[in-house]
């Protein structure tokens, strides 16, 4: 665990990056820091591995000071992925990836032959180990960031915007893949972004800074997206909170029936599509074992019906859901009342079931 | 003089290698040492004077301000300054020349070391490596074909500028040109040229060489 008190990081000329922090990062989960540009998120993250020194307060790791820690000690166990990737442009793939291991004196052999089964790990091709950066493309060399910061396998990892500088469909691609692997390593992970919709979908936590470093809310996504604490939180979430938190109900509590008799499917039981006179029309599909709730309307609303059409990882038809059942499992889950004009508190079935992110 | 020819090969197979100082082959020998000392000085003075310079940033005007005056002197004036302090010798060549060197060879450097990008910089910081460290596996290998375009231009105008020193009898093939004025005979004026474009030609040749051995993984990002 990593925890943050009353640390502040004021410099010379006055400014204040970091205003008071207290929080605590919890271990093995995804913490993001997300906030406008000059809220001291990236100050944040550094002040962990010491890139910077607090100027008051302290950070423990492992219940430790990190002042008491030598600099390059502590940041040979804390992986680390930046903005861009950063690749030592002349080294090859391997021994950019065995860079830490290296500095930690493991032998050539050894460093290269767990850098060729991270390669695998970060789904790269391993015969791209003796390439140069250069050679590879945004995406990959992202990728091989990842796989370095996690080379001498530290239990901690600091991410800063290490997904900005790609194309939105590589962005999500990376998204997907560092959830995939966070739920096989289970790393304390403190990931640093601008982009609200990053920090929803990846965070286990999500810490709201705003400018001048102070903490405005730290909360589950889901809880965030109903409950934000402030007008400035509001505002920094943007449009669509309540479409948006829907992605953290898992669609499995939705209730089936049986498909009725108007949905056409092939021999192998897909569907085709609503039977209207001789046509078909549009159906949409969503598969309660892994999509969303939101998901699951959005079938809905894709189907010329309203109905939508529930298969199975095959693509085989298990079942369909109305608006009915769709409207139930909202209704369950429906934010708690405002707290104006009467605060009250929220009904316990409130946030507790949709803090849990969809796996 | 009209009937005289700009080359005549007959006096270069004479000349070339008499056994005596003035031969073309003594020359040409002199001049590639008289060329070549003064780039090596100025890279072994320009590596810790551009990394002092990049460590205070306070140092680099001054320094290049320095370094601009001198490279604007006439070459000649240098010459004749240290003609008071160590005569008629090679040094009072190599040493102006190593300042001529060192001119361009110390923003090289310190350009080559701005030439690395701050996430590289950032991402050593990070991943552990101690600033010695850093600076012998990151941050030098990753400014070398910044240098070592320096280095091209340090040695081509070293092995232009040897020639001056015939003016004090220590010029390599510049001597020719003496000889050649003097005489009012062309043959020496044309070998000397010759052999100094084709000396340039090849140390640079070489250098490219040693660009694309030391450093596969620049090429195709200079291309792009």
């Amino acid at each position: 665990m990593i925890t943050f008190e009353g640390v502040t990081k004021r410099y010379p000329d006055g400014t204040v990056a970091v205003d008071d922090l207290d929080l605590e990062v919890p271990t093995g989960a995804i913490t993001v820091f997300v906030g406008p540009s000059g809220c001291g998120k990236t100050t944040s993250l550094r002040m962990i591995n010491r890139m910077i020194d607090a100027t008051s307060g302290r950070i423990t790791l492992h219940g430790r000071d990190v002042r008491e820690i030598d600099p390059p000690t502590l940041r040979r166990g804390i992986g680390y992925v930046i903005q861009q990737a950063g690749l030592f442009p002349h080294r090859k793939i391997v021994d950019n990836v065995a860079t830490v291991p290296y500095l930690l004196g493991w032998s050539k052999k050894k460093a290269r032959t767990r850098a060729m089964e991270l390669l695998e790990l970060v789904g790269l091709d391993p015969g791209l180990a003796g390439r140069y950066p250069f050679q590879l493309s945004g995406g990959q060399q992202q990728r091989v960031g990842v796989a370095r910061a996690l080379a001498a396998d530290p239990p901690v990892l600091l991410m800063d915007e290490p997904f900005s500088a790609v194309d939105p469909i590589v962005r999500a691609s990376l998204q997907d893949e560092l959830l995939r692997l966070q739920s096989e390593l289970r790393k304390t992970i403190v990931f640093v972004t601008h982009d609200i919709d990053e920090a929803v979908k990846l965070g286990d936590t999500v810490a709201v800074l705003r400018v001048g470093g102070r903490l405005a809310q730290m909360a589950g996504p889901a809880t965030l997206l109903t409950e934000p604490a402030d007008d400035f939180v509001r505002e920094f979430l943007g449009r669509d909170r309540g479409i948006r938190r829907l992605s953290f109900i898992s669609a499995k509590e939705v209730r089936l029936r049986p498909a009725p008799s108007d949905l056409a499917t092939d021999e192998a039981g897909r569907p085709l599509g609503w039977r209207t006179g001789d046509e078909l029309a549009a159906y949409g599909t969503f598969d309660p074992e892994s999509d969303s709730l939101r998901a699951a309307l959005d079938a809905a609303l894709l189907s010329a019906n309203g109905v939508a059409v529930a298969v199975d990882e095959d693509g085989r038809v298990r079942g369909v859901a109305g608006r009915d059942a769709i409207d139930e499992l909202l209704a369950e889950y429906a934010p708690p009342p405002a707290p104006s004009p009467a605060p009250s508190p929220p009904p316990s079935q409130g946030s507790g079931p949709a803090e849990e992110a969809p796996a | 003089m009209s009937q005289e020819p700009l080359v005549r090969w007959d006096w270069i197979a004479r000349n070339w290698a008499n056994g005596g100082p003035t031969a073309i082959s003594a020359l040409l020998e002199n001049h590639i040492v008289m060329a070549f000392l003064p780039v090596l000085f100025g890279l072994v003075v320009a590596l810790p004077l551009g990394l002092a310079c990049v460590r205070w940033r306070w140092l680099y005007q001054p320094t290049a301000a320095v370094m601009n005056v001198t490279y604007s002197l006439p070459s000649l004036v240098l010459f004749s300054i240290f003609l008071s302090v160590t005569g008629l010798t090679r040094s009072t060549v190599v040493i102006p020349l190593t300042f001529f060197a060192l001119a361009v060879l110390v923003p090289a450097v310190v350009d080559g070391l701005a030439s690395v990008p701050d996430p590289v910089r950032q991402s050593a910081v990070a991943m552990g490596f101690r600033p010695v460290r850093r600076l012998l596996r990151v941050e030098l290998p990753v400014a070398v074909p910044v240098v070592l375009a320096g280095l091209r231009v340090a040695t081509v105008s070293s092995i232009s500028l040897v020639s001056v020193g015939a003016l004090i009898g220590q010029g390599g093939l510049g001597n020719l040109f003496i000889d050649g004025w003097q005489r009012q005979f062309y043959t020496p004026i044309v070998v000397g040229i010759a052999l100094i474009v084709l000396l340039a030609v090849l140390a640079d040749g070489l250098l490219v060489l040693a660009q694309r051995l030391l450093t596969p993984w620049s090429r195709a990002r200079r291309a792009a």
